[in-house]
């Protein structure tokens, strides 16, 4: 603890020069300090789930890795250079007929590795206790209406296996490019509570 | 093709020694000024005023620089000076002019406001 009174904390040096260039900048007309703002926020708040979108992106892009990724999650994201998991990964895929979920009942555990971290509602003690009970009506309540023919399954992570959901590719994304598959893809669909949607203009 | 998109998703899909350090997937920012510097990289290429692959080279350069002398610096220590390095070999700001403004800034003689 210092207590100079001129300047009782001194800034580190990195921390003045960040300030320097961010002055010069701005003042040459070359940035807002608010465009700056919005970017480390959208940054530090979405950018955790893109590693589960590659995957979802190449299993869209390649059927003999989408296969090896509903055979053996784990080995699969590896082979993409994702590390960190330390439990089984076990992946299930959403088709028109089958709608898949994941939850965690006891606690919050969920694929960190891919996914970044949980949202708090997946976290609360009513997520965790109706997806289960009443998962269509969860559903609902994230805005998503499946029809009596789509059969909802439900998947309880625990400490050794963890879930991901593989979402459907969205119809009209048949010329998009893996990276840009990998954009469309949310952390809500990867959990199960959402579809991904194709992009307005395709 | 990947240089008219967003930078977004290249930002946070680089790999190897330029990947961004994370937690739980999250990115991990020591201090405040590691966001800025982070923010400024990624404002100014959405801007266009460089393209990402642009910075990521000279990233990638910083870092293996700092290591072939044992550099002890941080990730965000080096992405400061992946920027600079970008922002004065471009002509954006010069070299003199940013030492002039982190003397002023150090010396309390501007007015900046407060970001945090």
């Amino acid at each position: 603890m210092s207590h100079g009174h001129h300047n009782p904390d001194p800034e580190p040096y990195p921390a003045l020069r960040v300030r320097a260039i961010e002055s010069l900048l701005v003042e040459k007309g070359l940035i807002s300090s608010d465009a700056v703002d919005a970017l480390v926020q959208l940054y530090e708040r979405d950018v955790g789930p893109l590693r589960g979108a590659r995957v979802v992106a190449r299993a869209w892009t390649d059927p003999a890795y989408k296969a090896r990724l509903l055979e053996d999650g784990l080995a699969a994201i590896q082979e993409l250079g994702i590390e960190g998991m330390k439990s089984q990964l076990v992946v299930v895929e959403n088709t028109p007929t089958v709608h898949n979920m994941v939850v965690c009942t006891l606690c919050s555990c969920y694929p960190w590795a891919v996914l970044g971290l949980p949202p708090t509602w997946y976290k609360s003690f009513a997520y965790r206790s109706r997806a289960v009970i009443e998962p269509r009506a969860v559903l609902r309540e994230f805005g998503l209406e499946l029809g009596d023919d789509v059969e909802v399954r439900v998947w309880d992570s625990s400490a050794e296996v963890r879930y991901m959901v593989l979402p459907e590719r969205p119809a009209g994304t048949e010329r998009l490019s893996e990276e840009e598959l990998a954009a469309l893809v949310t952390r809500d669909a990867m959990i199960g509570v959402a579809k991904v949607e194709a992009p307005a203009l395709v | 093709m990947a240089s008219t998109k967003r930078p977004e998703a290249q930002v946070g899909l680089m790999e190897g020694p330029a990947e961004l350090p994370r937690k739980n997937g999250e990115l991990v920012f020591e201090a405040p000024w590691e966001g800025r510097a982070f923010g400024l990289a990624v404002a100014m290429s959405e801007r266009q005023h460089y393209a990402w692959e642009e910075f990521r080279q000279r990233l990638i350069a910083q870092i293996a620089e700092a290591e072939a002398c044992g550099a002890r610096s941080t990730y965000y220590e080096r992405w400061l000076a992946a920027l600079e390095s970008l922002l004065v070999g471009q002509g954006m700001v010069t070299a003199e002019e940013l030492d002039a403004r982190t003397a002023e800034i150090a010396a309390g003689e501007r007015e900046e406001h407060d970001h945090h």
